[in-house]
């Protein structure tokens, strides 16, 4: 009973209902185009066709190989990247001395996309799994660190000020004030960063290896099967939001003052 | 465990509390800002005394330096001249005993309105447990805010974000309570609600009161003493005495004496306005329409 009653939540919103409007156009179009071959959107394969391809693919342990190829490598990147990165933004956000020490280097190293380092790091690192790694979590790292370091700059002085007033030393202003107050920031440091590490995985994917969604789809353009390279960028589209959401859900668990 | 008690009838009772605390004196205070090659004087010569178990009541033009005398006296930043002194002991930095209230919230928003007001006690660790909870929940409850103990403070509304916002500075149990302009911002009948509220704040609080409006009415609602500031660099122009009792009544507003003590202020007032609206400050300017046309 609860999960009806929560299925005619979702689905009775409106705006559940226009998402749902704008998707189904959007399939419409996509098949209306195929059929009728306009020109270069018609190249396209069909929704149908690419529904077929999806079906055969769902039950073929590669295409649920290629996920677990990416996620893997996208969990352990991002993971790495928040493990390290979270604490130095605090750091740097804290300490204005360190700020001003390590921060010149993170704004040079910054601009640089993360896959211009596909080649160093397939040089610098034994094995290509480690490389593509090493790259997705250069997609997070810069981005989290930034995030933090701004959302400490723009904490609002009279929160540390009432902390300080009602008695929080330095370690009180650091947890009890910058740390919620920057929150936000790291949120979306993070929900930038999991976009960036998917760009950055699919990619490095069709350089530098054979598993994984970014290969799926580059081996569906190499074996000339198009469904099959649909499917493969449905499947990121579908990872890279479902990861966001699951930042967002983890997020607001953690930070529940941010629900409205 | 002095922090927080239960309500005694003796708080709740008009008149001066038994034990006399939290004599704020500033002396000779002054402070300038100095900004590359300019410096702005705000503050030049300032003495004033709030006494223990009395409300002053500071107006001024705007922008004369009313809130930078509030972040002197609460520590935030130290005076350039003279010196601050609570209960015989120079004062230096923050700290619990002078609390401030401004009129931008500064609830944490991270934290229910319950954690904002038991933050101060619990972080000195002076209250805990049922302890804490209950006298919370009196201080919640006095502001008629019991219902709203787990709500962030985004969720609550203008008013009951500073009713919070009192009963937090409140709980930590100040010598002196220092309010900025706390019901600047909210819509009139919202306000006449907090000028009662505040009446309340200031009985159940024993030590010295320091308001900062820049509604005359408001100000000798809730004034035992009324500071009038001068133009910048400001000091006290005059300091005017409100021996009313309160609560301020219609009858007492319409007596003689009342009128010809608001009209002084109100003279004064606009002196000052005038001033300072001719030296070009261009925040005086809503401050001479309110008082100028009045007077």
């Amino acid at each position: 009973m609860r999960l009806a009653g929560r299925l005619k939540k979702t689905f009775g919103s409106a705006t559940t209902r226009r998402s749902l409007v704008s998707l189904t156009t959007f399939v419409v179009l996509w098949e209306l185009s195929a059929r009728l071959k306009i020109p270069v959107l018609g190249a396209v394969p069909s929704p149908a066709e690419t529904a077929a391809c999806l079906v055969q693919e769902i039950f073929r342990a590669e295409y649920w190989r290629s996920w677990g190829g990416s996620l893997a490598r996208i969990l352990i990147g991002f993971a790495a990247a928040q493990l390290l990165g979270v604490p130095l933004g605090l750091f740097l956000g804290w300490s204005r001395r360190a700020r001003e020490v390590i921060f010149p280097l993170v704004e040079i190293m910054r601009p640089v996309p993360p896959l211009a380092w596909v080649p160093v790091s397939v040089i610098f690192w034994p094995s290509a799994e480690l490389s593509m790694i090493f790259v997705t979590f250069l997609g997070a790292f810069f981005t989290v660190i930034l995030n933090i370091v701004e959302g400490i700059a723009a904490v609002d002085e009279r929160y540390l000020r009432a902390a300080a007033s009602l008695g929080a030393g330095k370690s009180g202003l650091f947890w009890h004030v910058l740390l919620p107050a920057s929150l936000p920031s790291v949120l979306t440091g993070m929900t930038v960063g999991m976009g960036i590490t998917w760009c950055v995985v699919v990619a490095a994917e069709m350089i530098a290896t054979d598993t994984g969604l970014g290969f799926l789809t580059w081996r569906g353009y190499v074996a000339g099967e198009f469904p099959l390279i649909v499917v493969g960028m449905l499947s990121i589209g579908l990872a890279g939001w479902l990861s966001s959401g699951l930042i967002r859900r983890v997020g607001l668990h953690f930070a529940p003052w941010l629900k409205n | 465990m002095d922090a927080l008690e239960p309500v005694r009838a003796a708080d709740v009772a008009d008149g001066p509390p038994e034990e006399a605390i939290g004599r704020l004196t500033a002396e000779a205070v002054g402070k300038t800002y100095v900004e590359q090659d300019r410096s702005r004087e705000v503050l030049k010569d300032l003495h004033l005394t709030l006494e223990a178990g009395r409300v002053t009541v500071v107006m001024g033009p705007s922008g004369c330096g009313k809130s930078c005398l509030i972040n002197l006296l609460a520590g935030y930043e130290p005076p350039t001249a003279g010196r601050v002194v609570l209960d015989g002991r120079p004062t230096a930095g923050p700290g619990p005993d002078r609390l401030a209230v401004f009129q931008e919230t500064a609830l944490f928003p991270w934290l229910t309105a319950f954690e904002n007001v038991a933050y101060g006690p619990k972080i000195r660790k002076e209250l805990k447990g049922a302890q804490l909870e209950s006298a919370v929940m009196e201080l919640l409850r006095l502001v008629g805010l019991e219902d709203f103990r787990d709500k962030y403070p985004a969720q609550l509304s203008g008013g009951m974000q500073r009713r919070a916002e009192l009963v937090r500075a409140l709980a930590n149990r100040p010598k002196v309570m220092l309010l900025d302009e706390p019901f600047r911002g909210l819509d009139a009948m919202t306000r006449g609600l907090m000028r009662d509220v505040c009446l309340t704040i200031f009985r159940r609080h024993r030590g010295s009161s320091l308001f900062v409006t820049s509604e005359l009415d408001e100000g000798l609602a809730l004034a035992d003493q009324l500071a009038i500031f001068t133009n910048r660099p400001a000091k006290v122009k005059k300091l005017l005495d409100v021996p009313f009792e309160r609560p301020r009544t219609d009858q007492l507003r319409s007596s003689p004496a009342y009128l010809a003590l608001k009209a002084e202020a109100l003279e004064l007032l606009h002196e000052e306005a005038v001033k300072s609206f001719k030296t070009g400050a261009i925040e005086s300017a809503d401050f001479v329409e309110a008082y100028g046309a009045l007077a």
